[in-house]
């Protein structure tokens, strides 16, 4: 089977043909959102990271903005620097230019303040875009597509309709020798046991534990029961009572498969197949550990109806609530809630589902992206703001 | 007391609870509760259960597991009864509970004083 989607000279294949325009550090957001503004075929990877943070959490933005560049959506980049940040700027640029893709840099208090490096930034945008944009899409094996995974504003339908669904897909895809990644670890709190039984070795089973285990001992160092953070209030009006019941529900998602391996929050797979991904359980945050991964398209399920997506890679929306996708329709690309209302059964919506990730990684537009909803991001980190 | 039958589903033969999908459930109405392998019961709801929410298919008895998908989701914080809405007010995780290691470490620090 085959989609049609833009090689990398890295090899990689993407499902968009996006300059992405990325700063290193918070500081540079403006800049950076407004060179995005200016130049079509740009995506602004905004964030809130990159200074006054803990080593090991520096280390960790370099890393993420690396993965981001990477991704193969990202046709070019533009890398933002303010000039003073304490991510490595420097690393950045070297690393992604190793891709061989086309790199800009464009440096604030370099270029003398924001109106000039607006100026430089949108010249380079502009330079970049016209370097990718007649790179036209080629037919390649399904092997070469990577999706991510994620639930959000769960209720008590996306565990029996919308989870199983992109399960469903997960499971297909894996089969055809894609590579899926999956994560939301404190969404395997109380279900871990049932991951550790699908681990490809001892090591994996340990990995999947020792990942609950820390997360759990974060929340727990609180010194509060973690109910209202996890599940939500809106969980919670769902009908979602605990952790447990939410988990339970959530990793459906990830199908049937073998785990190959459990990959911390930057981490990125080195061969095909189904992973788990040390990741919270916020939207924003696990968006762009999927894209780090080096996901090209991204199945979402939701109950009480999350609509947002992300800035360099489709998000198509997987609705398990009948109420909610009658309510949301322009928001929400897949009537999951037909599997509770029974109008179809879970292969039907299934290969629905299949059929519309494959159109969507081969240019469809989601509803979310139709509409720009799609510029919320942030890269999850473990250590204070200081 | 509504006459209107209500459908929710039982994930597994081991669960003792069931989710509603279906609006309207007030204390008399009737809730037809099928399994995955087709079963139907018919389980009176002893108050109102909003959408998605869980009613009670057996006595549970305060600490005791609740089970859906034929796992573990909490213990019971009361005494629950058959067709009382099962939520956060009857149940609670025994997982992420930093409120149980804290009141631990206090008993702890009394103990020691």
């Amino acid at each position: 089977m085959k989609f049609s989607g833009y090689i990398r000279p890295d090899g990689q294949v993407g499902t968009r043909n996006y300059v992405a325009v990325i700063p290193s550090v918070v500081c540079a957001n403006e800049v950076a959102e407004d060179i995005a503004r200016q130049t079509v075929g740009t995506q602004a990877v905004l964030h809130h990271q990159g200074c006054c943070q803990t080593p090991p959490d520096l280390e960790r933005v370099t890393e993420a903005l690396i993965g981001l560049g990477k991704n193969p959506n990202a046709g070019a980049i533009l890398i933002v620097s303010l000039g003073c940040e304490g991510s490595d700027t420097d690393r950045i640029e070297k690393e992604l230019r190793r891709t061989g893709k086309p790199v800009g840099r464009v440096n604030i208090q370099e270029a003398g303040g924001m109106s000039r490096a607006m100026q430089q930034g949108t010249d380079k945008a502009q330079e970049l875009y016209l370097q990718i944009s007649g790179q036209q899409r080629q037919e390649v094996e399904l092997s070469s597509l990577t999706m991510g995974i994620k639930c959000g504003a769960s209720d008590t339908t996306s565990g029996v309709a919308s989870n199983p669904v992109i399960g469903n897909v997960t499971d297909r895809l894996v089969d055809a020798g894609s590579t899926v990644i999956f994560g939301e670890t404190t969404e395997f709190i109380g279900a871990e046991h049932i991951l550790q039984r699908r681990a490809k070795s001892s090591k994996v089973a340990a990995d999947m534990k020792r990942i609950v285990d820390q997360m759990e001992a974060r929340a727990k160092a609180v010194g509060v029961d973690m109910r209202k953070g996890q599940p939500t209030p809106g969980n919670i009006a769902g009908g979602l009572s605990t952790i447990e019941e939410k988990s339970l529900g959530a990793i459906v998602k990830s199908g049937t498969r073998t785990i190959e391996g459990v990959l911390p929050y930057t981490g990125i797979p080195d061969h095909h197949g189904l992973w788990a991904k040390d990741t919270p359980g916020r939207e924003i945050e696990v968006l762009t550990a999927m894209a780090i991964a080096g996901a090209s398209v991204i199945c979402f399920s939701t109950g009480r109806g999350a609509p947002q997506g992300f800035p360099l890679v489709p998000v198509v929306k997987i609705c398990g609530n009948p109420l909610t996708y009658e309510h949301m329709e322009r928001d929400m690309d897949i009537n999951a809630g037909l599997i509770i209302t029974g109008e179809n059964t879970l292969e039907e919506v299934g290969n629905e589902a299949f059929d519309k990730v494959l159109r969507v990684a081969g240019g469809e537009t989601t509803k979310g992206e139709t509409i720009r909803y799609t510029r919320s991001m942030d890269i999850y980190c473990l250590g204070p703001v200081i | 007391m509504s006459s209107k039958v209500v459908k929710a589903l039982k994930n597994n033969e081991m669960d003792n609870v069931a989710t509603v999908f279906g609006t309207g459930v007030e204390m008399g109405s009737k809730v037809e509760v099928s399994d995955p392998k087709g079963e139907r019961i018919v389980v009176t709801a002893l108050e109102s259960i909003p959408y998605g929410h869980k009613i009670a298919l057996s006595p549970i008895a305060k600490g005791s597991q609740v089970t859906k998908y034929g796992e573990e989701i909490g213990i019971a914080s009361a005494d629950i009864t058959v067709g009382e809405h099962v939520h956060v007010h009857n149940i609670e995780s025994i997982r992420g509970r930093g409120d149980w290691d804290m009141e631990k470490q206090e008993e702890e620090r009394g103990i020691g004083r």
